[in-house]
């Protein structure tokens, strides 16, 4: 393929760096390696499997499994067949799984021996591909799909948490990827040299970035094993031995690497680059690690929701913050434009507060098979009276100082960010309401301590033992209150609904 | 001090039997924001401050190891 010609889907960009870097490693997780020549093969015998049956293209392919080599030769796979992939999280409770595959309604499962049997549970007459399974010898070559695809098809889907209870998928498209990953190679000057260390789950657009930057750039993608981040000390040892040069980590990783005091002037020198995103990153931690890295290393805050294709803002700490000044989300990405509107639909000023809006070619395509809540997020532009634009309002209020940086404030209504991963509270009611069905519920978020709190209104004492084990049969784990509160009454408001201000005010500000 | 390790484990995971578990981290009984809590309950009740170069999967694999960094810490009882 001519390597000039102008780029139109996610496998061209694979194909041209397998061109240029064939026999160099792609992928290191626990158990193999894999080099880029390596990775196209084994994901074009199980694109084969997958078109053999289903001559379609855009229709998803979920692809339960953890986070592997495996799993990215899934997603690829998944590309070279022309449709898109939607990754499960295999700690999810079954129950979850089985509610987005209602939705997501995909063409096939893409699975291994450890977890089918857990899939099968769900009970859903869908095709499974069992990669343990498939005889990749045998194998017979066929045309694959994947050049009828266009820059505006969906390439994955990511679940988010949804307020209804039911999870949200984001589709995104070729291009939205392609433009951010191009931004993010050229902003941080991202080469084959690059040794990723990856941290953040496949359920999380975060990992886009290290598994696009692997693909376009020829750098070789760690997936670092998960029980490293369990042991701070033996994560920093992977990153040395590892050669970890680039890490694009939650910052509560990163916080807690800085609470445990462990870094100093010799320890991780390999790392160059240290980008952040998915919560906010406190600045007192934030200098920790900037004082105990050497003074060349790049700090970046990434700023952005699931449905601008992972970050729409970025801020190059350039300049000494106090422990008490808040890192701005910065300006917006190549290609990328942000509107700040306040409550008239007009831009604010600056140091006025308004809604965080995203238009350009990042927009996700929307909700995946929920066109309700697609047209309810993604709106008209209220600014273009001249033709059809959509935006995407975020839900985040920022305001813009006076360097021009957008400053993040919070939310405009019930979503929080808990260890990274982005949560409505509406979802941990109803799953609460699901197994507990005779009492009422309102659950806060205490962002001090980062706690999520069930106040519960019962004449009884519910043990939290009970609450756990009943709630990790619904929700992910990461969504479990920690703190339980029983009131005889929950207070309310004179419309009729649970009073969240004053319950905020008088349990978690107490 | 092995009644108070056990009662802080189950706190955090309800659903496991910790008492019969002869390595928690290999049976994937604890996840990293688990042993994060369970340090800060460990310091918080005994009064340390458990060193980050000894949170390690040997120290933390039953509860026999932790005990052991428990008295390493100074804790008597």
């Amino acid at each position: 393929m001519s390597s000039s010609r102008v780029k139109i889907n996610l496998i061209e960009y694979f194909e041209n760096t397998v061109d240029l870097f064939s026999g160099k490693v792609a992928l290191v997780d626990a158990n193999s390696e894999l080099t880029f020549e390596k990775l196209q093969i084994r994901a074009k015998y199980v694109a084969v499997r997958i078109a053999q049956k289903n001559r379609i293209i855009n229709r998803p392919i979920a692809i339960y499994l953890p986070k592997s080599n495996e799993a990215i030769v899934s997603f690829l796979a998944t590309l070279y067949s022309g449709n898109c992939y939607a990754p499960l999280d295999t700690k999810n409770p079954i129950s979850r799984i089985k509610s987005i595959l209602q939705v997501l309604d995909p063409i096939c499962i893409v699975t291994n021996n450890t977890y089918i049997a857990n899939i099968k549970k769900c009970g859903l007459d869908i095709d499974i591909i069992n990669l343990d399974e498939l005889d990749l010898e045998k194998t017979n070559s066929i045309e694959l799909n994947y050049n009828e695809c266009i820059d505006v098809d969906p390439a994955y889907i990511i679940h988010t948490s949804g307020s209804t209870g039911v999870p949200k998928g984001v589709a995104i498209s070729h291009r939205s990827i392609f433009d951010y990953i191009n931004w993010a190679i050229d902003t941080f000057n991202i080469t084959e040299m690059e040794n990723i260390g990856n941290q953040a789950p496949f359920i999380f657009d975060n990992s886009t970035l290290d598994i696009y930057l692997m693909m376009f750039t020829g750098a070789t993608l760690y997936l670092i094993p998960e029980q490293h981040f369990m042991f701070p000390v033996n994560l920093l040892e992977y990153l040395e031995t590892k050669r970890i040069n680039f890490i694009f980590w939650v910052p509560s990783v990163l916080i807690n690497i800085a609470n445990l005091k462990l870094l100093n002037s010799s320890r991780i020198p390999t790392v160059k680059k240290v980008l952040f995103a998915g919560e906010v990153m406190p600045t007192k931690h934030l200098n920790y690690w900037i004082q105990n890295l050497d003074k060349k290393v790049l700090f970046a805050n990434l700023y952005g929701p699931t449905e601008i294709t992972v970050d729409c803002t970025y801020h190059i700490v350039d300049r000494k913050y106090s422990d008490d000044e808040v890192l701005p989300i910065g300006k917006p990405c190549r290609n990328s434009d942000v509107l700040i509107l306040n409550n008239e639909n007009n831009i604010a000023k600056i140091g006025e507060h308004g809604e965080l809006c995203v238009r350009g070619s990042s927009l996700s395509l929307g909700y995946w098979n929920n066109f309700e809540r697609t047209k309810s997020f993604f709106t008209q532009n209220p600014l273009n009276k001249s033709y059809p634009e959509k935006i995407y309002r975020t839900g985040d209020i920022v305001y813009v100082n006076k360097k021009s940086e957008i400053i993040y404030v919070g939310r405009k209504d019930f979503q929080i960010k808990h260890l990274g991963y982005r949560i409505e509270l509406g979802e941990i009611e109803h799953s609460i309401l699901s197994v507990f069905n005779s009492i009422n519920v309102c659950v806060l978020y205490d962002q001090s301590k980062g706690e999520i709190v069930l106040i519960y209104e019962s004449k009884e004492e519910i043990p939290n033992s009970e609450f756990r084990i009943k709630l990790a049969n619904v929700l992910s784990k990461y969504m479990i209150p920690t703190r339980y509160v029983k009131l005889d009454q929950l207070p309310t408001t004179n419309s009729g609904k649970i009073d969240r201000v004053y319950l905020n005010r008088s349990i978690i500000m107490e | 001090m092995e009644d108070k390790i056990i009662r802080f484990l189950t706190e955090i995971r309800p659903e496991f039997d910790f008492t019969n578990s002869s390595d928690f981290i290999e049976n994937g009984m604890l996840d990293s924001f688990d042993i994060v809590q369970l340090v800060v309950s460990l310091d918080n009740e005994f009064g340390i401050s458990i060193d980050g170069v000894d949170i390690l999967p040997g120290n933390f694999s039953n509860v026999q190891n932790i005990v052991e960094l428990l008295i390493k810490n100074g804790v008597t009882k």
